[in-house]
């Protein structure tokens, strides 16, 4: 299992390198200059200074290892600095945004709680909520129950979430007046009644987000548990006296349990495409919002960053789902 | 009396009609699929709606482009039945927003270019996904590279790179082909190219299954072409999953293109689609929610049918669960 881990870490490198290049590659050939909006008065040595000044004096493949660089040796190093105090990175060239002439990292790390604490909570609800759904609509099998769930997961599926949020938005924050509408990113929990205000705050986004999980993940949960309820192994619990509720919660579940958890490690970096959407409609500063006000401020080193993050993410989760599935089930065996 | 049983034998085989009345492989598929009433609902909706955006200009004349100042913001008909005062016309029957466009012809026009994105780039996604996966299932020495090429472009950013490159592209594509047409090239062509894997590892599976039949073995030693094999044989039996993943594509098309004119990188807002409407009605939801929730109603129930079509079709289009 450790040297198929290893193999697997191994050759998702040559993975990124190629997104990267891919992601790089698209930057490069847009047009779009970023000295576009530079005044026509500024004379051309002037602006020739400037593009040296954004690093754009060097030719594509120099720049694209520079980046690589910058990114995957002087990034973490930096990190490594400001965990234990050294200083190896004093005066390092770092990547750095055009729009705010500061760190790229800086601000994603500033960003990023926002949307993990989201994007994670919905994703954890979600689960928590689309399991016993799916388990019980299988044990009952055609119930009313049953039917009733395929046709809110179809819905689920079907409502985009730049839909369901202003929805939401209307009708507990404007009719009702429950709920904010905006997330308020800079409130800090302190006590008891500031935690209620971020557990008010959270509730919309955490919902939007997490009925497109329910509906995937309770169809799959439900599949996997039909599939085990008709083995023999059931058939043999039940025989041997065991209680309903151990059969279907202890033999049952454990064994559906391993498709579904690989879903849902496949699962969460198709959430954070979803966290762009439901971070507009909301109002919450993470990732996915700076992604869109870098893009629309024509900031390549930020986009090129912030693309690369969600690739990292996709390429890890695929291989903590790969990895699971062999730890999970004994009959699997990558060697 | 051996000739005579003989004779009664040959008599019995000589039926001249047959019992029952034949049945085509499609009668049996229809049979099937009478029976889904969620695939029925939304095969009949998607007739509806698509009747609606192509019909819909012939019927309802009004240009959606056109301004009406002094119309701005009637509300729909039927507001009319809990809000006896409300501003409401009948030659408007869904209203008018805010520079008084009609929101029926709106709605019209708006489906159209959805539903006209939402097939061509499922089309183009099917065709490339149809081509690479024939190509890696039959031909051995293309199925390495092939399916490398797929897992990297599955673990692709797709919706931050549909983003980067519609935005980036934006200009030039305009400049070749009009506003509205680049647009529809750049829409369609992206959402095309980002979604064809799943369509591609389908059909390799398929294909590698099918491949190693008797048939395919038959019309090789005939010295049947490989191009003729793939068209002849192997590409009519894999038509059920090709329409079932074609229905799926068909309904992530019209979200993805929905999700990208909300977040303002889609078509032109003075060209409508029913993302972008909703989008453009946002901000003023609380005073006006039917413009927000029409065009939502619009797309969830158009996805909504699309999905519940390729539910039924599975189920119609697979011999073994059929006539169960």
């Amino acid at each position: 299992m450790l040297t198929f881990t290893i193999r697997r870490l191994i050759l998702s490198v040559p993975t990124l390198l190629f997104i990267a290049l891919v992601i790089f590659m698209l930057m490069e050939l847009a047009p779009g200059d970023p000295m576009a909006q530079v005044p026509l008065t500024v004379p051309p040595e002037v602006k020739e200074k400037m593009r040296e000044a954004l690093g754009l004096g060097q030719p594509a493949h120099i720049r694209f290892f520079k980046w690589l660089y910058q990114f995957f040796i002087i990034e973490p190093m930096v990190f490594w600095d400001w965990l234990w105090g050294t200083t190896y990175t004093e005066g390092v060239q770092r990547v750095i945004s055009w729009q705010t002439r500061s760190p790229v990292m800086d601000i994603v790390i500033q960003r990023m709680p926002q949307t993990l604490w989201v994007v994670a909570m919905a994703y954890i609800v979600g689960v928590l909520i689309a399991l016993p759904i799916g388990i019980y609509s299988a044990y009952r099998q055609y119930s009313v129950f049953d039917q009733t769930g395929t046709f809110v997961s179809m819905i689920g599926f079907s409502i985009p979430p730049f839909f369901t949020g202003p929805l939401l938005i209307v009708l507990f924050s404007v009719q009702l007046g429950w709920l904010p509408s905006i997330y308020d990113t800079t409130h800090v929990v302190t006590d008891w009644a500031s935690f209620k205000v971020q557990f008010m705050q959270m509730i919309m986004p955490v919902m939007v987000l997490a009925l497109q999980t329910t509906a995937q993940i309770s169809r799959y949960m439900r599949a996997s548990v039909l599939e085990n309820l008709n083995q023999d192994y059931v058939r043999t619990a039940r025989a041997k006296g065991l209680s309903e509720a151990i059969v279907v919660m202890v033999h049952v579940l454990r064994n559906s349990m391993i498709p579904v958890v690989t879903v849902i490690a496949l699962g969460m970096p198709a959430i954070f495409g979803g966290a762009i959407i439901t971070e507009n409609v909301f109002k919450v500063n993470g990732i996915g919002q700076l992604l869109l006000t870098a893009l629309f401020a024509n900031d390549i080193p930020m986009v090129l960053t912030l693309t690369f993050i969600f690739a990292i993410l996709i390429v890890l989760f695929n291989l903590i789902a790969d990895v699971l599935y062999g730890v999970l089930d004994p009959r699997i065996r990558y060697d | 009396m051996t000739d005579a049983t003989q004779i009664n034998a040959i008599e019995a085989l000589e039926d001249k009609e047959p019992q029952k009345p034949a049945r085509s492989q499609w009668k049996d598929v229809w049979d099937q699929f009478r029976k889904h009433k969620g695939a029925l609902f939304g095969g009949g909706f998607l007739l509806f709606i698509t009747l609606f955006v192509l019909l819909g200009p012939l019927i309802w004349q009004l240009d959606p482009q056109k301004l009406d100042i002094r119309n701005k913001d009637i509300r729909p008909i039927y507001t009319w039945l809990w809000h006896g005062d409300a501003k409401v016309a009948w030659n408007r029957p869904l209203g008018t927003d805010n520079l008084g466009r009609d929101m029926l012809a709106n709605m019209i026009k708006g489906g159209r270019t959805s539903l006209a994105v939402g097939w061509a780039a499922m089309v183009l996604a099917l065709v490339l996904g149809t081509l690479i996966g024939v190509l890696s299932g039959y031909f051995k020495r293309l199925d390495g590279v092939l399916m490398r090429f797929t897992d990297l472009v599955l673990s692709l950013p797709l919706l931050p790179l549909l983003l980067v490159a519609v935005t980036l592209f934006r200009q030039p594509l305009r400049a070749a082909y009009g506003p509205e047409g680049g647009m529809f090239v750049l829409i369609v062509g992206i959402i095309g190219i980002t979604s064809w894997m799943q369509t591609a590892r389908i059909v390799r599976g398929e294909i590698l299954a099918l491949k190693e039949r008797e048939f395919i073995l038959a019309a090789r030693s005939i010295g049947t072409t490989p191009y003729k094999i793939i068209t002849r044989h192997l590409l009519p039996n894999i038509m059920s999953p090709i329409m079932v993943s074609a229905t799926l594509g068909l309904a992530t098309a019209i979200i993805t293109e929905s999700a990208l004119s909300f977040l303002g990188v889609g078509f032109p807002s003075d060209f409508p689609t029913w993302g972008k409407m909703l989008a453009d009605s946002v901000p003023r939801m609380t005073e006006y929610p039917e413009r927000v929730v029409l065009p939502g109603i619009a797309i969830s129930l158009t996805v909504l049918s699309v999905n519940y079509l390729g539910d039924g079709l599975r189920d119609a289009l697979d011999p073994r669960i059929r006539g169960r």
